[in-house]
């Protein structure tokens, strides 16, 4: 069985992120980018698979600007066989993400698609649905558990409530939630040795225009301060005098 | 401009008037249970048995948002679930979390674990939504226009197995009054159940817990509160143990107000709480709770 997993470089998560002072843009004072921690356990999950016999082939995939090369050198490094960079220059939102996948992935024709349910920077949990969506796959989002028979894939997902277990058939896709697994640490030594492994840069002739885009960037507004108090009692009584209780 | 408003049960009804407002008229569809008061112009009602997998209705959801040029959802999981799906099945601009509305297609929407609010513009129509009532006038809807049943096919590609739902009797942490949460410091699973679910059942209030709580094992899940799990806006929100990482604040922000009990008198989350007390929350929240008993 053959899995492809795209994944996407995103700033890294802890960094402090502010609106520029024009609100064009966003500035993250110079952090450095990872994989998408959702997109990483996606990788790590095939991975997984692929050791345990499970998977035959896992193949990370990212569409972007030619920087993504280094996420996807780690993705290798952890433990994908081979990576491709569909190259372009031009701002992607989801949709024309999910089309631009899409094309790859029914060439590549995998049994399997598995990602992050959402990207850490825009936060908005849409590309791998829409990918779904448009291959008319089957999905199961929000993985909390995987088991991928030769017959059919059994994932337990969040749920709003608790989780749910979904069978589907294949080819399906499924989209990773925090608990699935802890993806493993590669040290520095471990991206180097991935360098023999096969990246292939493709440019995108044209991608398709987004159906939306962020006209401006503000801060969020900040919570007035609080106030310490110095016992109990005193804190029982402010509660009940800004009568919310 | 037409607004459809998906509900997958009766009790998102009353969160879409204030939303639905900023549009003027709407319909809705509501998946399962019985029409109520929503003030819509026209409520479709599916009267499905429970809500089937995404896979399995997101054609047939597809086809019954294909008649309006904007299509919305009280956000959650299984709201970004099919919601997408439709998106993607119809070619649609989507726009996630919406917080407010500034015309017809231009929306707010926070990001980067709600350090920034983005003013987005759909370019085209259809355009697909999430929303967070919390971001919305607290409108009590009116009567519906006209009930109409509607017939939403499940294809049974996707087949569920089982379900299991979290601890009973407990409100639902997204529509609650009172959120108690703790985080690590809450050492395993019994000691959060009995001191944070202790004090949640004395007043009626919902539990909730940090990321790094959850991933310890000392939480379910569907209990985790922030960027990545569920967003609140109680009118009181305590937060025992938590240091108050961005992405749990991204959780709270809309809350009324927001009590923090920490050991550490420097932890991050003072700076964002209303009221602070520096002290062990094993002692403060047992006298918390007979003083607010």
């Amino acid at each position: 069985m053959k899995a492809i997993v795209p994944i996407k470089r995103v700033v890294d998560p802890y960094a402090k992120v502010k609106p520029t002072a024009d609100g064009a843009g966003l500035d993250s004072g110079g952090a450095k980018f990872e994989i998408n921690p959702f997109d990483e356990i996606a990788v790590e999950e095939a991975v997984r698979q692929k050791e345990a016999g499970r998977f035959t082939e896992v193949v990370v995939v990212s569409v972007g600007k030619g920087e993504c090369e280094e996420q996807l050198r780690k993705a290798l490094a952890i433990g994908a066989d081979r990576a491709v960079l569909l190259e372009t220059q031009e701002p992607l939102d989801s949709p024309a993400v999910a089309k631009v996948l899409s094309e790859f992935v029914a060439a590549e024709a995998p049994h399997v698609v598995l990602m992050g349910k959402q990207a850490t920077d825009d936060d908005n949990n849409q590309a791998g649905q829409m990918l779904a969506a448009i291959l008319d796959w089957p999905q199961a989002t929000f993985a909390a558990k995987t088991d991928f028979a030769a017959d059919k894939a059994t994932v337990v997902r969040e749920t709003d409530s608790g989780e749910e277990t979904l069978e589907l058939p294949y080819p399906c896709l499924v989209t990773t939630d925090l608990r699935l697994n802890e993806p493993r640490y590669i040290a520095l030594p471990g991206i180097i040795k991935a360098r023999s492994k096969p990246l292939e840069k493709r440019p995108l002739a044209s991608v398709p225009a987004p159906k939306s885009s962020v006209v401006s960037f503000a801060p969020a507004p900040a919570r007035p301060p609080g106030r310490k108090v110095g016992s109990v009692a005193e804190l029982a009584q402010a509660i009940k005098d800004r009568g919310v209780f | 401009m037409s607004l459809l408003v998906i509900c997958f049960d009766p009790s998102e009804l009353s969160q879409v008037a204030g939303f639905g407002a900023s549009f003027g008229t709407y319909d809705v569809l509501l998946l399962t249970g019985e029409a109520g008061n929503a003030g819509a112009s026209k409520i479709h009602v599916a009267n499905l048995v429970e809500v089937p997998p995404a896979d399995n209705i997101g054609k047939s959801v597809a086809s019954v948002a294909a008649n309006y040029t904007h299509v919305a959802a009280v956000s959650s999981m299984r709201a970004k679930d099919l919601m997408a799906r439709v998106a993607g099945i119809n070619q649609s601009a989507m726009i996630t979390d919406v917080v407010k509305v500034f015309s017809e297609t231009e929306f707010e929407r926070p990001m980067v674990a709600g350090s920034v609010l983005a003013r987005v513009k759909a370019e085209s129509t259809p355009i697909v939504m999430t929303f967070r009532p919390a971001g919305f006038d607290k409108t009590v809807p009116g009567p519906n226009g006209s009930v109409e049943s509607i017939s939403i096919s499940d294809t049974g590609r996707v087949k569920r197995v089982s379900t299991s739902a979290r601890q009973g009797g407990r409100p639902d942490l997204s529509q609650a009054k009172f959120v108690v949460s703790g985080g690590r410091p809450l050492k395993d699973a019994a000691t959060f159940e009995q001191v944070i679910g202790g004090f949640a059942d004395k007043f009626g209030a919902a539990v909730g817990a940090t990321r790094a709580a959850v991933d310890s094992g000392i939480a379910p899940n569907d209990l985790q509160v922030g960027q990545t799990g569920k967003v609140v806006a109680p009118d009181l929100y305590i937060a025992a143990g938590i240091s108050g990482s961005t992405q749990h604040m991204a959780g709270i922000k809309d809350s009324k107000l927001i009590v923090a009990i920490n050991k550490d008198g420097d932890a991050p989350i003072f700076d964002q709480a209303d009221l602070g007390i520096v002290g062990d929350l094993y002692e403060v929240l047992p006298e918390l709770e007979k003083a607010l008993s």
